[in-house]
């Protein structure tokens, strides 16, 4: 719930020192759910006070570091929709296996899952020639993702995911079980990705990609800011390039939408046209 | 008069909706949104299944879509869906809340904290406790609350859990919330 004492100026306070002492910006969240998130973590470190909570954050690195982590939400799935995934499979990366290589950039990646997902989806297809860059703002997610140790008790959406995917084998394939509560992903599936730590506030574009993954990370940002990051990541793609994002998340009041043409309105997958002057 | 109605339900609640739906006139003006246990996975025939019956046309937000006037909307499969400012709704994927998602408290707590006096919160039959909490955040700011009567609800759990915070929280039949939702709409609409 949003504590009583968190309101806009609260937050704005808080938003602030996040900003002046340690560069990270969350000014331009989304307002209520960024209220809850605050409340949420002092609910968790025991924070009475939002003057307190100030002062934490001002002094201590470490703890604003993994009040980063609890702001920020990382819940994510493998074969998160498992149609957006078959309609990969069957339009946009036969299309795409053409290229050289395909360049893929999966913008917060949070602990992985997307991209173990995709690195298996490219297998089945036998798809060899490509690399993914993985980023995310949280180190530990990105830890956690290199490790490719999950909850077995995760793995059952995981593989249900996956059988409503319509994939070709046995899920067990891609991992075996590292403790009794815990899997390990197959280390073979992230030959070709390489993960960084990247910021999509105040991060600049590093690369251009044939395909983006953005996928429930603008849904935390206010309009002006999901403007914003959808211009950084036009800037990252190639005219023909596709960007996908979450099921439920819109681009068409971002002014970079006219760079885009829809091609599945369902799945929420967009490509880059060629506009006049770019 | 409202300016947004919330209804929270659960297991039991499906039929008292469709009923709510197919006495609404195509003219009801104030926005409805339905908060509903849902299965995570189906993100298909819901939405569907509560048009066949009604005048409206029920509608899965998108993030940050504009809350409209004549609406009726339904908080979409495995996300919470919550109100921000400037009349818009926002989406979020964080943890289940009362192993819900979408969950009646987060619908409750941040609509609430946007419309303050101007939101009329109801709580429907149901199997868990979710949206007990966030009605209570409502009332505190200023909502109405409505539960349905517990001797009514197919499954009492959560209007009881309703009242165990809110013992002066109005008990009323479906009929009755219905009949209240109807005498209640702000200006209607032309169509
Ligand atoms: C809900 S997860 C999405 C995971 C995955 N894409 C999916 O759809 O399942 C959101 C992720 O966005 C990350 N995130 C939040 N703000 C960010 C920012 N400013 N820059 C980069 N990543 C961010 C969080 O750390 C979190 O891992």
């Amino acid at each position: 719930m949003i504590a009583e004492d968190i309101d806009l100026n609260a937050i704005k306070e808080i938003s602030g020192v996040l900003k002046s002492s340690w560069n990270y910006d969350f000014s331009e969240y989304a307002t209520t759910s960024f209220m809850r998130r605050i409340s949420r973590a002092k609910e968790i470190f025991r924070i009475g006070s939002n003057a307190e909570l100030i002062v934490k954050i001002k002094s201590d690195k470490n703890f604003t570091e993994e009040l980063v982590r609890e702001i920020t939400v990382n819940t994510t799935e493998m074969f998160r929709d498992p149609s957006f995934w078959r309609k990969l499979r069957e339009d946009i990366l036969p299309e795409l296996a053409k290229l050289s290589t395909i360049r893929i950039w999966h913008a917060a990646c949070s602990s992985g899952e997307e991209v173990y997902t995709m690195a298996i989806l490219l297998n089945e297809m036998g798809i060899s020639n490509y690399s993914i860059i993985a980023t995310d703002i949280n180190d530990e997610v990105i830890e956690k993702a290199k490790s490719g140790l999950y909850l077995n008790r995760n793995m059952e959406l995981n593989t249900q995911n996956y059988n409503r995917f319509l994939g070709g084998v046995d899920f067990k394939k891609y991992y075996n079980h590292f403790s009794v509560d815990v899997v390990k992903m197959n280390p073979d599936l992230l030959r070709n990705v390489h993960f960084r730590k990247h910021d999509l506030v105040i991060g600049t574009p590093f690369s251009k990609f044939d395909l983006v993954l953005c996928r429930n990370v603008m849904i935390y940002f206010n309009m002006s800011l999901q403007n914003k990051v959808l211009s950084l990541i036009e800037q990252s793609l190639f005219s023909g390039s596709y960007l996908a994002i979450g099921s439920k998340e819109s681009i068409a009041w971002c002014a970079a939408s006219n760079h885009f043409k829809t091609i599945s309105a369902e799945e929420k997958i967009y490509q880059k046209i060629t506009t006049l002057g770019s | 008069m409202y300016k947004i109605i919330v209804i929270g339900g659960s297991a039991g609640s499906f039929p008292l909706i469709q009923k709510l739906l197919a006495k609404l006139p195509a003219s009801y003006n104030t926005p409805i949104v339905l908060c509903l246990h849902r299965l995570k996975h189906i993100r298909h025939g819901f939405v569907e299944a509560l048009n066949l019956k009604s005048a409206k046309q029920i509608i899965e937000p998108d993030d940050k879509e504009k809350i409209q006037k004549g609406r009726v909307y339904l908080a979409p499969a495995n996300y919470h869906l919550m109100a921000d400012i400037g009349n818009i709704f926002s989406l979020s994927t964080s943890d289940m809340v009362s192993f819900s998602r979408p969950s009646i408290n987060v619908a409750f707590d941040t609509f609430s904290y946007i419309f303050k006096e101007k939101m009329l919160g109801v709580i429907l039959s149901g199997a868990n406790s979710d949206g007990a909490m966030g009605l209570y955040m409502a009332k505190k700011r200023g909502a109405k609350v409505i539960t349905q009567s517990p001797a009514e609800a197919t499954i009492k759990t959560m209007p009881e859990a309703a009242i165990h915070l809110m013992p002066d929280i109005k008990q009323l039949n479906i009929d009755e919330i219905i009949e209240y939702i109807l005498s209640h709409d702000s200006i209607k609409i032309e169509v």
